[in-house]
């Protein structure tokens, strides 16, 4: 036997290893886990926020469109002599341009006289322009292609600071999501069309499926208009709506890339999409079982080859089928790519509209190519942004960035549990809106009424219920922290989940409804809403109501309805505080793990 | 006949929980994963293999030349590994007794560069990224050496998953 004694050299060269070798296997098995953990994070974040978008298209189908013209002047409005933002001139130059992302960079906000001025500029270049640009790249003049960038104002700076700003010599193409999500929505967007009226010729701006006024409501763009510009929001929504519907639709590069925001189907037809009336496209969905209708309907009108180009995802088997996740679209696989290319003799689709962890992903064959811009999409560390260099030999090359400095220093550990924790905050408010689902659920595995079931049956019913497609067995330590013998209390798990306030019996599968539906509730509200007040009458929210139940297909009294909307009425004036409401149903978290 | 049922419902939990963490690595969604994946799947299921078990393991379940493995081979093989655990956890005593050993001088800790020397020179050596990331990781900020005792605390925590 050898002695652990250090002198006796070969033994102890044996030993040193063995010990290495213990110590390595530990720490790969720790570093799997933690990889293990971020996809879990990952895919969490993937399904709500898919499963979200495709609420988002059933309550849109119900609503009317709102067609009243606004009149745009901003002539009328003056500015104060206390206004200490930035003065801007129309046309606009390039020295106005740096005045603004100055100002932007401190966090300064433009007066709504120049807002309107620069928006009212870009409607008339923009109605101007085709529905498809095409460019070309030469060897003095390679082009910048970014993808989604979401509001968030530090990644465009950090593209803008690696790569330069736009110019005659340095052409871009910005592959839409401008806004929503980000808190700088509005700034991207006034920066972007600020380089589109100085360099029309080299700033090529694509339409994505964010461009889109009822999308807005839902996902943050309206509420930032609003919140920023109290006086003229409206006007300022108005007109970016018409913008909006103005803005081009793909570009291709040297007859032979085709960059669009979300993809193509098998029946995209380029020729179509560029005789068409892109403007009276505003919003994306006007029919109610957009599958159903959609794979159904052989003629492809405009809307529907608008809503292709960009909703449609890449998907890896062969085929083209509707795209049930997001609610519009279609998934397209590899043998639409290689069809549609070839017909229009492309050799490349660039493409944005999913979030991809090194910030740009190949597929298809390396015929398709995904963007996005984003960094840091779902949570700090989640996922890096890239934009693409392309030259004449159409090579697409890569750089990749992350926007936040304190994420650089962020080992991987640190960075996925901070990730890990917001994506589990959002699951457990999946589960709560869910809990009589869930409860009937679990009780189908007890029969005997004994409050208990087994973890096996506890990630069965959940699969059953939730549907969202995660690996329930994996996420269990994280959800389930008391869990004795391989049995879990369900009822007190549920409970751990919900709010503390306990609500009288009668409400409570009202409230548990509204809940679930609340960003439906909101965006539903929102249209109501016409003066933006903030503010809806009883009458109104009763109206509120009917349409979202009978969406529901779900039956309360209108005395219930009644009786809810007047103890929302807090201040006893008639009317129901839009924000007061919504804060009713925020969810405070029990036994959130630190 | 309860105890075989009882083992039958064993297996199957067994494979819907290999079934589910194989499937997180399942990009393409059509149940194959990249062979460099095999590892870290091994891993999460609570296997502590050595990198020369993983290529063992690796050459019986993929598939030649492509590079990829399906499930339908790694399965049975993954669900064998499990009910025999071939490759059980490393107990905490063990790993706090294969530090001390690295530790010569006895003094508690572990300087980056002693530690490197072992993780990168000996056994089944770190990558050079492997190595960046422990040392970031787990380095004391102030006197910049490891505690290895606070490192086993780490790296032992949270086991079940």
């Amino acid at each position: 036997m050898c002695s652990w004694h250090p002198n006796t050299l070969g033994c102890s060269s044996m030993i040193d290893l063995r010990a290495a070798l213990l110590i390595q296997r530990w720490y790969r098995q720790y570093v799997a886990r933690l990889e293990m953990r971020r996809r879990c994070t990952w895919n969490i974040f993937q399904s709500i926020e898919y499963a979200g978008e495709q609420d988002q298209i059933k309550v849109r189908s119900k609503c009317c469109t709102d067609n009243s013209l606004l009149y745009f002047c901003y002539k009328d409005i003056e500015v104060p002599a206390s206004y200490s933002g930035p003065h801007l001139t129309i046309p606009m130059t390039f020295c106005g341009l740096s005045k603004l992302m100055e100002a932007f960079k401190h966090k300064q906000q433009l007066h709504a006289r120049y807002v309107l001025q620069i928006l009212g500029e870009t409607w008339r270049l923009l109605r101007i322009l085709p529905n498809i640009n095409h460019v070309s790249v030469c060897h003095t003049k390679e082009i910048t292609i970014c993808g989604d960038l979401h509001g968030q104002l530090e990644d465009l700076l950090l593209i803008f600071y690696k790569n330069g700003l736009p110019s005659c010599e340095k052409p871009y193409i910005f592959n839409g999501d401008f806004v929503d999500r980000g808190k700088n929505s509005l700034e991207i967007m006034l920066i972007l069309f600020g380089f589109l009226l100085v360099y029309p010729n080299d700033v090529h701006l694509n339409r994505g499926n964010h461009e889109d006024h009822i999308v807005n409501l839902r996902y943050g763009f309206t509420k930032e208009v609003l919140g920023k510009y109290r006086v003229h929001g409206k006007k300022i929504l108005k007109l970016l709506q018409k913008i909006f519907s103005w803005l081009p639709l793909a570009t291709v590069i040297n007859h032979k890339v085709l960059v669009v925001h979300g993809g193509i189907s098998d029946s995209t037809d380029l020729d179509l999409v560029a005789r068409m009336d892109r403007h009276r496209v505003r919003e994306a969905f006007n029919f109610s079982t957009i599958s159903v209708f959609y794979r159904a309907n052989l003629e492809k009108n405009a809307s529907a080859q608008i809503v292709d180009l960009l909703w449609s995802d890449p998907m890896p088997q062969n085929g083209c089928i509707a795209n049930e996740v997001r609610g519009g679209g279609c998934y397209w696989g590899p043998d639409v790519t290689e069809e549609v290319l070839g017909r229009h003799n492309l050799q490349l689709l660039i493409r944005s509209h999913e979030c991809k962890q090194d910030g740009y992903e190949f597929c298809h064959d390396r015929r398709v190519l995904t963007i996005f811009s984003a960094s840091n999409y779902y949570e700090v560390g989640s996922n890096r942004g890239a934009y693409i260099r392309m030259g004449p030999d159409l090579v697409p090359h890569f750089i990749q960035y992350q926007a936040s400095s304190t994420c650089r220093e962020l080992t991987l550990r640190q960075s996925v549990g901070w990730t890990e924790r917001s994506a589990l905050r959002a699951l457990r408010q999946q589960l709560f809106v869910h809990k009589s689902d869930l409860i009937g659920a679990f009780q189908e595995f007890d029969p005997n009424n004994t409050g208990v079931i087994s973890l096996r049956h506890w990630a069965t019913a959940t699969e059953r219920v939730l549907k969202l497609g995660l690996p329930w067995r994996v996420l269990r330590p994280q959800l389930v922290s008391r869990a004795q013998h391989g049995m879990v209390n369900y009822q007190q798990w549920i409970r751990e989940l919900s709010i503390p306030e306990p609500k009288p019996e009668v409400y409570t599968s009202i409230l548990e409804t509204m809940y679930k539906n609340h960003s439906n509730l909101e965006t539903i509200f929102r249209i109501i809403d016409t003066d933006h007040s903030g503010l809806i009458s009883f009458e109104e929210f009763r109206q509120t109501w009917k349409l979202l139940s009978s969406h529901l297909k779900m039956e309360i009294s209108d005395k219930a309805i009644a009786d809810l909307a007047q103890s929302m009425d807090f201040n006893k004036d008639g009317s129901i505080d839009i924000n007061e409401f919504m804060e009713a149903f925020r969810l405070v978290d029990l036994s959130s793990h630190g | 006949m309860a105890e075989e049922k009882e083992s039958e419902e064993n297996i199957s939990a067994l494979h819907k929980k290999i079934t589910d963490a194989f499937q997180l690595f399942d990009y393409d969604s059509n149940n194959t994963v990249n062979v460099r994946e095999i590892g870290t799947i091994m891993y999460s299921l609570g296997c502590f293999p050595s990198q020369a078990d993983i290529r063992e393991f690796t050459a019986k379940v993929g598939e030649d030349f492509s590079g990829v493995v399906h499930l339908d081979k790694f399965l049975p093989a993954m669900t064998k590994v499990l009910l025999e655990n071939r490759f059980p956890p490393i107990p905490r005593s063990k790993l706090l007794q294969a530090f001390k050993v690295l530790d010569k001088d006895q003094k508690g800790y572990l300087k980056p560069e002693e530690l490197t020397k072992y993780m990168m020179e000996k056994a089944e050596p770190f990558t050079q990224e492997e190595m960046d990331e422990m040392l970031t990781a787990h380095t004391h900020q102030k006197d910049n050496v490891i505690h290895y005792e606070k490192l086993i605390d780490k790296l032992t925590a949270d086991q079940n998953m």
